[in-house]
């Protein structure tokens, strides 16, 4: 049973990834920058709370 | 034409609009009040006591920042017909869809766990255990929804929205001098001077104006109500409207605490309310508590609801508030799953409550930046909005407001991770 609840919510995970597979939007240039810039904003804030979380573990 | 059939013509004109206004208010009005959530009584009790009236200035800057922002989701919401989370999916792809999504859940059940926090705070001054204020909450949103209709649970709603006026009395009973507080309205340097503390608390007053879910939240609202593109200057004055009264509420908050608790340091909303009522404003602290409990109350209905929402709409489930608990099971699983174990965490002995509350400013500033950035792209899409997509005077603010606060929330994330960064 946990089986079947398990794979039927993978496969729905999968679905919607097909689904949305291909991004509605035109990928212009400045749409790509800002995707870039939050890219690396992001990549700075999770390398900024593994900063946090290894001084936190090594104090 | 007469002159008083001109008048009467006139009245029933401008009655009409009144009463279209007030079916299709809801959504911004509900949105920007709840806005003022226990995390927000907090930072504007705690400015206020600090500062005094010296910050009222600063607050009325922030109603076009909160009308300009949530002004975007009713146009997005009302042209496509979607909420922020497919329109997400749709329009970037799966990656950004589902690390929007992840993060929108996560950050909305630890804000909920906050807004249980300031609840159960509020209650207990009163002698009520937390276990039955929560239990009381869970009962009053489960009958807020189930009712199977959008339009009962959008009144009840706006009603606990007219309770956090209360704080205007508040403000009347501590009789404040008129004088001092209209200084507060002129531009002035707060403290005298520019530090670090004041920048903090520049900070933390416009990471609350702006949160992740509010801009998920009202654009799926917008299309659980079914509006559409010619709603959409109602939806906008709807949202103005709520901007004001949300600064309104504000100011009336700093006016009662910057009156009885001047240069006090407040740590918490319910510290203040204990404060005010062991002064001679007794009645005042308990207004200020129950206010306490009521923007809880809202940020919990308004967050629950934000999180169920999006999940419906990317996994296809039933997903509105007119549908029966038979015709979207799912949803109202999501919904109600969030708010127990929510409320359960309150309740475990020991549970780190503290470090929920900081943890939620980091995890929020995680998605806000994203969740703007696609907004103001969607907005300029001109497949997506056609002649409702933004104009150059919409772009110039919307740019300028979106880069102030993805620098200042991250600055106050950053603070958070790192107390004494602005010490």
């Amino acid at each position: 049973m946990l089986k079947n609840f398990i794979q039927k919510h993978f496969r729905k995970i999968h679905e919607i990834n097909e689904k949305y597979a291909h991004p509605r939007l035109v990928m212009s240039g400045p749409v790509k920058f800002c995707l870039l810039l939050l890219r690396c904003y992001l990549v700075l804030l999770v390398g900024l709370l593994l900063y946090k979380f290894i001084t936190v573990l090594t104090a | 034409m007469s002159f008083f059939t001109y008048l009467f013509y006139l009245f029933r004109r401008w009655w009409k609009a009144i009463r279209l206004f007030l079916i299709l208010s809801g959504p911004g009005l509900v949105v920007m009040i709840a806005d003022n959530d226990a995390g927000g009584i907090t930072t504007y009790a705690a400015t206020g006591a600090k500062y005094g009236y010296n910050f009222i200035w600063f607050l009325i800057i922030l109603v076009p920042v909160a009308y300009y922002v949530q002004e975007m989701t009713v146009r997005l919401g009302a042209v496509t017909k979607r909420g922020h989370a497919e329109a997400i999916f749709e329009n970037f792809g799966a990656f950004w869809g589902w690390f929007s999504l992840v993060d929108l859940v996560f950050c909305d059940w630890l804000t909920l766990i906050t807004e249980f926090i300031g609840m159960t705070a509020a209650m207990g001054i009163f002698g009520v255990p937390p276990w039955l204020t929560i239990l009381g909450v869970i009962c009053v949103m489960g009958f807020m929804v189930l009712n199977g209709r959008y339009w009962t649970w959008e009144k009840i709603t706006m009603a606990f929205c007219l309770l956090n006026l209360i704080y205007i009395p508040a403000a009347f009973w501590v009789n404040p001098s008129t004088a001092e507080v209209m200084k507060g309205f002129i531009p002035n340097l707060p403290g005298g001077h520019f530090d670090n503390q004041l920048f903090f608390f520049l900070m933390a007053n416009i990471g609350t104006t702006i949160a992740p879910w509010m801009i998920f939240f009202q654009q799926s609202a917008v299309v659980d109500k079914g509006m559409t593109e010619k709603d959409i200057p109602f939806g906008k004055f709807d949202t103005l409207l709520g901007s004001i009264l949300t600064v309104v509420v504000a100011t009336f908050i700093i006016i009662v605490v910057g009156t009885v608790l001047p240069g006090v340091d407040i740590d918490d909303a319910a510290q203040a309310s204990k404060m005010l009522m062991e002064s001679n404003h007794g009645y005042a602290g308990t207004f200020m508590a129950i206010g306490l409990f009521d923007a809880g109350l809202l940020g919990a209905i308004c967050i629950s609801l934000a999180s169920s929402w999006a999940l419906g709409e990317i996994f296809g489930w039933a997903h509105s508030l007119n549908n029966k608990i038979k015709e979207a099971p799912w949803f109202y699983a999501a919904y109600f799953f969030a708010l127990v174990s929510a409320g359960a965490v309150v309740l475990i002995p020991g549970a780190p409550l503290v470090l929920i509350t900081l943890f939620v400013q980091v995890v929020a500033v995680t998605l806000l930046p994203a969740a703007l950035v696609f907004l103001l792209l969607l907005l300029n899409d001109e497949k997506t909005m056609g002649e409702y997509k933004n104009t150059l005077f919409e772009n110039i603010i919307n740019i300028t407001i979106v880069s102030v606060i993805v620098v200042l929330s991250t600055l106050y994330a950053a603070s958070t991770l790192f107390p004494d960064l602005f010490k």
